[in-house]
Formats: structure tokens, sequence, C-alpha cells
């Protein structure tokens, strides 16, 4: 294979690798604070999209989409008022279920809202013409906008939870709920930031990618599996295994597609998700009993 | 659980099914049921053809309806489930007692449900695209879009002139796909044009650039894209992407202004066939179809505040070639299948139908016109 | 051996005969046939109810041993085997009496394997992916479990996607009927409905019978134990890995039934069939049901599923069933088949008020 080829392959794999990867730390996030998988982060990146689309409409794009992170984080902060909240001892199988019954409504309110129509924001930068090469690789601008943003979003989130007090109490609930309750920390108000910031992410994510993916009503669904898959992985609650776990199956994928038909990528990096669950049933980087978000 | 209990669901349940099914009879009325995938991986083509059906239902009835019995649209979403539409076509046949069913929208619920509706000695007219609905031909199975191997010859010969012969080929992994991939293979020889590569997406594909990476280093002098799907779009973009400037030509499921939105400039120079509905502006006013496509562009514009789609069309053309064969056959059914299959020159928005006993497609060749993608309109393709 | 088991059973093959009678009666025969599918769907909740409900594991995956079923009988009972007549494995078969000529749209002579050879061969076929996958799947807990077998479903969901001998996105059509000594055949055949309707019916109390028996087994009380405690459970010598792959194979093995069967009485099969979206449904249903309730699981089932293919609840099908989920397990997690649920169902103004008046507070 030629080199050009090569390295066009390992372009596509970390752009998509990389959007697995925000919605991977998305599923942490959350996960690291409650214990919930929350299935319905892929509609995050959904709604972030399409609002932002809709307001694009009214106002300069950096304010649409700024503001579509703050409606979306705002939706994320409803459902764990209206539904999380409410729940005492919930078992896993529970949430599994409560969240994948929000996902499905939010996908269709989402249809009666907007409609089936696929949408899309305009090229932040360029147009949809506009090629940038290196070293013989083609890629459009946009894709360095999904290479940033997901690089500032990680080292950010780093910055966060290391230096802020909010972090720090997320990290506290992460490693011990009661604990950091008996030291004063209102462990309820973190699950709600905890929503609030996963469906920002989200949101800020599906914004990035909308121009390349476009977005529809049901896109949201197989972005969370990717997700799922990648922070099973990286060992659920690892976000340096997130955004590990998101390069690998995406150049797993994008490499896939050299060899096999392209109908079975998805296939692929499912397939090698299983064999490495029944290897190491903790992820490539999951403590054994999936330990908390401790080195962020 | 005790027994008093399960009795007591039970009864609830009869109660609720009775409840359900038990709709109010109107004897002026000709029911005509319609299978749409309104929701769901199709909703782009099940939602254009339910709104044009809906809207038609009432246009027809306010001009008076057939021979002055009203028509009732039934409208069905499937969500594009062969499983939905099967269960769907029972209902309407067995206890709606429609006179006819319109729909699927998409090529694997038309094959589920062609058998029932042929045994049930009831008129299907199909919006979907494969040619296997129609060949081979079952009595009663008509469809409305065009010929695959029409618009893949029209592609071919239009190569031939560029003196295009090294060719690679995307298509989408449904029928429409499947079908259009198998006529470019066979009739690619006769034009002198070679498939190189050829390769196969799933409808939710967001991106395509692992697979144009394959093609681009096979050389190829241009790519042909066979779907019906949203990622027609974004074939377009990544091709810019990848800097692959070779001439991009699409299927006729190309025929809907928000595909040529979302790709934006990357859409400009896209060459695919599709019927007049996107140029009838374009259109000589003697030419038999303009009339007909200004006014469901007008109407459907005008109703729904969005662009007509050829796909909306399709619905057009079923509802409106059996209005017609019903204003011949009368209350028959048999005699109404027959003028169907004897309608000549009925002017729909896909072309002019002429069908007969050996051809329930209804479309030739000319049906379609080439269409290029110009200023971020649909234009008509003139060979520089 | 306790009879009174069999009561609720007795109310059931009561309920069958009287719905079809009563349909015939009033000439509304035609409710029958959404019944029937509906009927084949519950078969799978049914399989799901005792996996989930007695043993505690989650397969988001169910749809996927259907599909099983599903396609490969389609896959066999469509082959055309006319081609190879003089291979001696063919040529075997046919004297055996397990193919049939049969003829194909254009009407040409074809030679295909009897439905029968198909069921076999999905019985077995998913038996044996049961057995393969649920080794290590099995081990698996909580939310990986719960990815494992998603996975597993989207896996078989994008092989009969991708895969030309399962028709890839237009599935397989024009599958003959599925005969039945006794003149008998499933089929959609609108003269053969009241039959079909019996066929399915038997299944399904076959099912219900083989499943009662087990949960009041050995087996059953050993399923109890490893829902209330594993640790529990091996601490006193059961051998928990071999009783869940029990179920988990037993499960799967229902869904392929009934994937056979609705297949043939639909006359073809689609990859909508395999998607996530219907292995959440079934989920969706066993919860409703009550976890552990195979009444209540076969009562939602049917119910659901009926009012679903009527096309009832028209384009906000998902919309309800995603209600369902959230709404069952805030209110009712224990399901909605029980009294202390419609009685907790009963109060639910008050509580929602006291929960937004304990919100305020906090």
């Amino acid at each position: 294979m030629p080199f050009e080829q090569i390295l066009q392959y390992i372009f596509s794999g970390i752009t998509n690798g990389s959007i697995y990867a925000i919605v991977a730390i998305g599923f942490n996030i959350i996960y690291n604070t409650t214990g919930i998988i929350n299935f319905a982060q892929g509609e995050f990146l959904m709604l972030g999209g399409m609002t932002a689309i809709s307001l694009s409409a009214f106002m300069p794009l950096p304010v649409a989409i700024l503001a579509s992170v703050v409606i979306t984080s705002f939706v994320g902060a409803l459902i764990d008022f209206i539904f999380i909240r409410r729940l005492k001892k919930p078992t896993v199988l529970n949430m599994v279920i409560i969240t994948i019954g929000l996902s499905i409504l939010i996908r269709d309110i989402a249809l009666h809202v907007w409609d089936e129509k696929v949408r899309s924001l305009p090229y932040f930068t360029g147009s949809e013409v506009t090629s940038i090469n290196i070293l013989g690789a083609y890629i459009s601008p946009q894709v360095l906008w999904v290479l940033g943003v997901s690089g500032i979003i990680v080292a950010l989130l780093g910055v966060f939870f290391r230096v802020t007090v909010t972090g720090r109490s997320m990290r506290a609930c992460a490693s011990n709920m009661t604990a950091a309750r008996l030291c004063g920390i209102n462990t309820r108000n973190m699950v709600t930031i905890s929503f609030m910031l996963s469906a920002a992410i989200g949101a800020l994510a599906g914004c990035v990618v909308s121009p390349i993916t476009q977005t529809q009503y049901d896109c949201g669904t197989s972005l969370a599996i990717k997700g799922f898959t990648v922070a099973i992985l990286g060992g659920l609650g690892n976000s340096t295994g997130a955004v590990i776990g998101g390069i690998v199956i995406g150049l797993l994928e994008a490499f896939s597609i050299s060899i096999m038909p392209l109908a079975y990528k998805d296939a692929i990096a499912i397939a090698v998700l299983l064999l490495i669950l029944f290897v190491r049933p903790s992820g490539l980087f999951g403590k054994k009993e999936a330990a908390g978000l401790k080195e962020f | 659980m005790s027994l008093k209990k399960l009795l007591t669901l039970i009864v609830c349940m009869a109660v609720m099914a009775i409840a359900v099914s038990c709709k109010k009879q109107n004897k002026e009325t000709v029911k005509i049921g319609a299978i749409f995938a309104v929701t769901g991986g199709a909703s782009f083509l099940g939602a254009p053809e339910a709104k044009t059906v809906q809207m038609l239902q009432d246009e027809i009835n306010a001009a008076g309806g057939i021979d002055g019995k009203n028509i009732e649209v039934i409208i069905k979403d499937s969500a594009g489930k062969p499983e939905n539409a099967i269960s769907f076509a029972k209902q309407l046949i067995d206890e709606n007692k429609v006179f006819a069913i319109i729909g699927p929208s998409t090529s694997g619920e038309s094959m589920k449900i062609k058998s029932i509706c042929d045994d049930a000695k009831v008129i299907l007219v199909s919006c979907a695209a494969a040619e296997s609905i129609v060949n081979p031909i079952s009595k009663y199975v008509f469809k409305t879009p065009q010929k695959d191997s029409d618009a893949a010859q029209m592609i071919l010969n239009l190569m031939k002139k560029k003196g295009i012969t090294k060719i690679g080929v995307v298509s989408s992994n449904d029928g429409f796909g499947a079908e259009g991939k198998k006529q470019l293979e066979k009739l690619a020889p006769g034009a002198g044009v070679q498939i190189l590569i050829s390769e196969v997406y799933d409808k939710k594909a967001t991106d395509l650039t692992g697979v144009l990476t394959k093609i681009k280093a096979k050389n190829v002098q241009a790519v042909v894209n066979w779907s019906i799907v949203p990622a027609q779009s974004i074939i377009a973009k990544n091709m810019k992407q990848l800097n692959m400037n070779v001439p991009l030509f699409q299927s006729h499921g190309f025929g809907n202004i928000k595909y040529v939105k979302e790709a934006g400039e990357a859409a400009e120079g896209i060459i695919f066939p599709c019927g007049r509905l996107l140029i009838v502006d374009e259109l000589a006013d003697s030419h038999p179809q303009k009339q007909v496509l200004a006014k469901y562009k007008k109407d459907y514009e005008g109703k729904y505040a969005e662009d007509a789609s050829t796909f909306g069309g399709h619905a057009y053309d079923a509802l409106m070639i059996l209005v017609e064969a019903m204003k011949r056959g009368g209350s028959d059914k048999e005699k109404t299948r027959d003028a169907l299959e004897n309608l000549k020159g009925f002017a729909g928005t896909g072309g002019v139908f002429n069908y007969s006993p050996a051809d329930h497609t209804g479309l030739d060749i000319n049906g379609f016109e080439l269409l290029t993608v110009r200023g971020g309109k649909f234009v008509k393709y003139e060979d520089k | 051996m306790n009879a009174k088991k069999y009561i609720p059973v007795a109310v059931l093959v009561g309920c069958i005969v009287l719905f079809q009678v009563a349909s015939s009666l009033i000439g509304r025969e035609f409710y029958l046939t959404q019944l029937t599918m509906a009927a084949y769907y519950s078969l799978v909740i049914l399989g799901l109810t005792v996996l989930m409900g007695y043993t505690g594991q989650i397969s988001l995956g169910h749809a996927a041993f259907f599909a099983i079923g599903g396609y490969t009988s389609a896959v066999l009972t469509t082959l055309d085997l006319t081609g190879a007549a003089g291979n001696p494995v063919v040529k075997a078969v046919t004297a055996a009496g397990l193919a049939a000529a049969s003829k194909d749209a254009y009407g040409a002579e074809t030679l295909v394997l009897s439905p029968w050879v198909a069921l076999v061969a999905a019985v077995v076929i998913t038996a044996i992916v049961a057995f393969l996958i649920g080794i290590p799947i099995l081990k698996l807990k909580g939310h990986y479990l719960a990815m494992a077998t998603l996975g597993f479903g989207i896996i078989v969901y994008r092989i009969v996607l991708g895969a030309s001998l399962f028709g890839e996105a237009d599935g397989i059509s024009d599958l003959p009927p599925f005969p039945i000594p006794g003149g008998l055949a499933v089929c959609g055949d609108p003269a053969r409905r009241v039959e079909n309707f019996y066929i399915a019916a038997v299944l399904v109390v076959a099912g219900v019978v083989l499943l009662i028996n087990l949960v009041d087994s050995r087996v059953g009380r050993a399923l109890r134990s490893i829902h209330g405690s594993e640790e529990a459970a091996n601490a006193m010598g059961v051998d928990i890995a071999r009783y869940k792959l029990l179920v988990f194979v037993l499960s799967a093995v229902f869904a392929c039934v009934a994937g056979v069967f609705l297949t043939h009485f639909n006359g073809g099969i689609g990859p909508s069939e395999a998607e996530t979206m219907k292995s959440v449904s079934y989920v969706a249903i066993v919860a409703v049901g009550g976890m552990a309730n195979l009444w209540g699981a076969l009562v939602m089932g049917v119910v659901l599923n009926y009012l679903s293919l009527r096309g009832y609840f028209g384009s906000y099908d998902e919309f309800v069933f995603g209600s369902i989920l959230i709404g069952i397990m805030m209110f009712a997690p224990e399901g909605l088949l029980r009294m202390e649920s419609l009685r907790g169902l009963a109060g639910l103004p008050a509580r929602i008020k006291s929960m937004f008046g304990a919100k305020n507070e906090e």
C-alpha cells in the first residue's frame, strides 16, 4: 500500500476515533459520578447539532454553537432532575433500560420537532471543496477542527478535574460516594453537573462533526454504540483509556475498509471488542472492578 | 399471577382490540391503502410520499372525487420494516377491504407484500425502484419509479461519448443500490466501460473517505454512486476533500434538492439521470409533463413549505395512475386492473407512462433527462 | 406433581379458543393475523423472561437469535439445489424426501430443502452459536454483559445486512409454506388463518408449560439462587456457569423457533428483525411484564406486539416503547402486572406531587 494511502487511512481513523473518544468521555463522566451508563449520550450530539443548525439561521455560527451547547447541557440537567434523582437504589439493569428509553424518547421528539431530513452546519473554515494536502494525504479543514476541538476538550477536562474544586469534588464522588458525602460534598449536585458537562461536551462534538457527517434525528444511536464500545474497550471510567480506545477503534475501522467490504466495518470493531472482553473482562485499561477516574 | 387477574387482563385486551378496530364505515368512499416508511431509516422516501398522498386525497375529494365517490387513503407507517409492511398489507386487504394499495417505499418491503397482493387480487402500485418488483411480472403489481437499466444506460452512453473507460462504482446495500450495481455491471461492457472497483456502503454511512481512498488508488476516470440515501452528499464532499477531481455520476436517487444543499459546493458538476420534476422551469410549455409537474411542485411546496422531491413524485404517480384507471374501470377491481395495464400516454411526474401486459413499469428511457448541478440548482446537462 | 400450576395454562388454552371462536362469529377473523404474529414474538419474550427474570442476565441481542432462526430457514428453503442434483449428498437428501420440487417466481422448476430440515438446522445452529458465545459472555457482568450482548446483536445485524446470501437490505422473500402433518401449513394464506393461529398458540402453550416446569424444578431453584446472589449460590455448590449457559441456550432456541415459524408465516424476512431496537423492545416487554413473571411477559408480549403490528401507535411506535420503558422502571420496577404496582400506579399523582414537593425542600 503506498504511503499516501496509509496516511489517508490514518487520518480517517483518527478523525472518527476522536469523535468516538469524545462520546466515550461523555459516558465516563456520568459513569464516574453515578455508576450509570447513559445510553442517551449519542442523542446529546444529535441535539447539539440540530439545535445549532436551527439557531444558525438567526445568529452567527459561533453564537449558535455556544447557545446550543448551553441548551443541551440544560437538557442534561433536566434529565437528571426528572429521571435520575427520583431513583432509589437502581440496579444496573434498571438504569440501562431507563437510559435506552430516554434515548428513544429524545430521538422521537427530535423527529417530530424537526423532521426526517438531513441537515448540516456550514464548514467552519473553507467550504465543501477545500482540501489540505499533508504529505500526500488530503483532508478537509473541518477534520482539523474536529481534532483540535477534541484535543482541547480532553485537555480542559484534565485541568478541570485536577485544579477546580468542583472537578476535585467530582473525582471524590467517583472514588467513594459515601466518603465524599461525609466530607460535605453535595453529591446530588455533582451528578447534575456531570450530566450537564457530559451533555455540553456531546453538543460541542455534535456541532463540530455536523459539516462532515451531517445531522439527522437518528444519528445519535450509532454514535452511542460506538462510544460505549470505546468506553468499554478503554475500561469504564478511564478517560485516558477512552482516548486510546477511540483511536484504536477508529484506526481499526479505517484499515478494515482496505481489506473488507465497508458493510462489515461496524462488525469488525465490535468483534475485536468482544474478543478483548473475553480475555480481559475489564477492558484494556480498566481496573479489575472498573475503577473511577482517578488519573485523568 | 392469579386467575382472576389474568382473566381481567384478557377481557381488557379484547375490548381494546375491538375498540381500536371499529372505525366508522362510510359507504360513499373508496378506500385505498398506502404503506410508507414515514419514520425510520427510509423516512426520506416515506415522509414526502405520505405528505403527497395526503395532499392529493384532499384535492381529489375537493374536486368531487371519482365518479362522485370520495377516496379515503389509509396511510400506514411501516418504518421501513418488512414485517410491519406484511402485517399492514394483510390488515388493509382483509380488514379495511381496500380497493388497492400504493407503496411501500422500499424494495425490500415491496418484495414481501408482492405475493400477498397478487394472491388477494388487490392492485399494488409500488413506489420502490428495484426492477425485481415487476420482473417477473405479477398480474396485480405495478411500479412507478423509472427503470434502473435505463438510468444506467444513460450514464454509460454519456461516458462513451466522453471517452471514459475506467470507472469505480459505489452503491448502497439496499435493493436500489444492488439493482443499480447489477445493471451497471451488465451494461458497462456494451459501452466499452470497465468497472475497476465496486464498493457497497450502508445507508447510515457517515464517512466514506476510506472507500474513496481505495477507489482513488485505482486511478479511475469517473465514479458512479448508486443509492438513494443521504450519504450521497457525503460521497460528493469526501471526494472533494480527497482532492479527487474525476467526474461524479449519481443515480436518479439524487433527485432531491436537499442533497445538493447538504453537499454545497461539492455538488457542483454532479451528473445524474432524473425525471423532469426538478427542471420543470426549463421545460417548454408544450411538453406533455409541464402542466402536471408545475402544478405538483406548486401545490406541494405551497402546502408543506419544503422542496418537492422525485420521491414524493413517485407517490403522486402511483395515486394518480390508480385514480385514472379507476375512472376507466369503475368500482370493479378487475376492470381497473385491466385499465391500468393498458394505460397509455399518461403524463406523470416521472415521465409519460405507457403500461402494457409485458411492462408494469410504464416508463422508458425517455422518462429520463440528464441533469447536473450548477450554482446550487438542478439544470439540464448539456454536453460541451 | 402439582396440578394447580396448570390451571392458568388451562385458562390460557380457554382464552385462545374463545378468541378464535369469538372472532370467527363476529366475522372479524382477520384479527388472528396479527395475533398470530404477536404470539410468535411472545415466544421470544418468554425465553428472554427466564433468562432475565430468573437468572438476572440481561440480553440486548436476542433479536439476533430470532434472525439466525428466520434467516437460516429462509436461506435453506429458497436455495435452489437443481444445479447440484447430481451431488451425492443432494441425491441422498432428495431420496430421503427432505427436498421437494417447487417453482420459482419465474416459473422454473427448482429443488428446495424441506422446511423441516431448515428448522432442525436453524435450531442446531442457534444452539451452537448460543453455546459458544454464551461461555465467555456470561462470565461478564453489569454493563460489560450489556455491551457484549448488544455487540453480538450488532454483529449478526451487520452480517445479514451486508451479505448478499441474506439479501442485504432487502432480505429474503417468497418462502415456501411450512408443511405440518395432517394437511396443515404455516403460511400467510388467508384461508389458513385459523389453523395458523392454532399452530402459533400450540407453540406458545408448549413453551409456557416447558418453562413453568423448568422454573419449578431443581434447575429453577438454582436459577433463583443465582439471581439472589451468585456468590452465595456458588458457595452452596450450585454450578452457576452451567445453569446460566443452559438458560441462555434455551432462550436462544425459543427465539430461533419463533424466527423460523414467523418467517414462514410472513413469507419472508428482512434485516429489521435483527435490529438493536428489536432486541430493546423485547427487553422492554419483559420489564413491563415484571421480569420474573412468565404470565406478565406473555400478556404484555401479545398485547403490545398486537397493537404495534396493527399500526395503532402510528409514527409514535418507538416513542410508546420508550415511554413504557421509562415509566415502568421509574414507577413500577417490579412490572405492571403485579397488584402492588397497580396500587402504586393508582397513587401515582400523589407520588409525583410529593416528588416535586421533595425536590423543593432540597
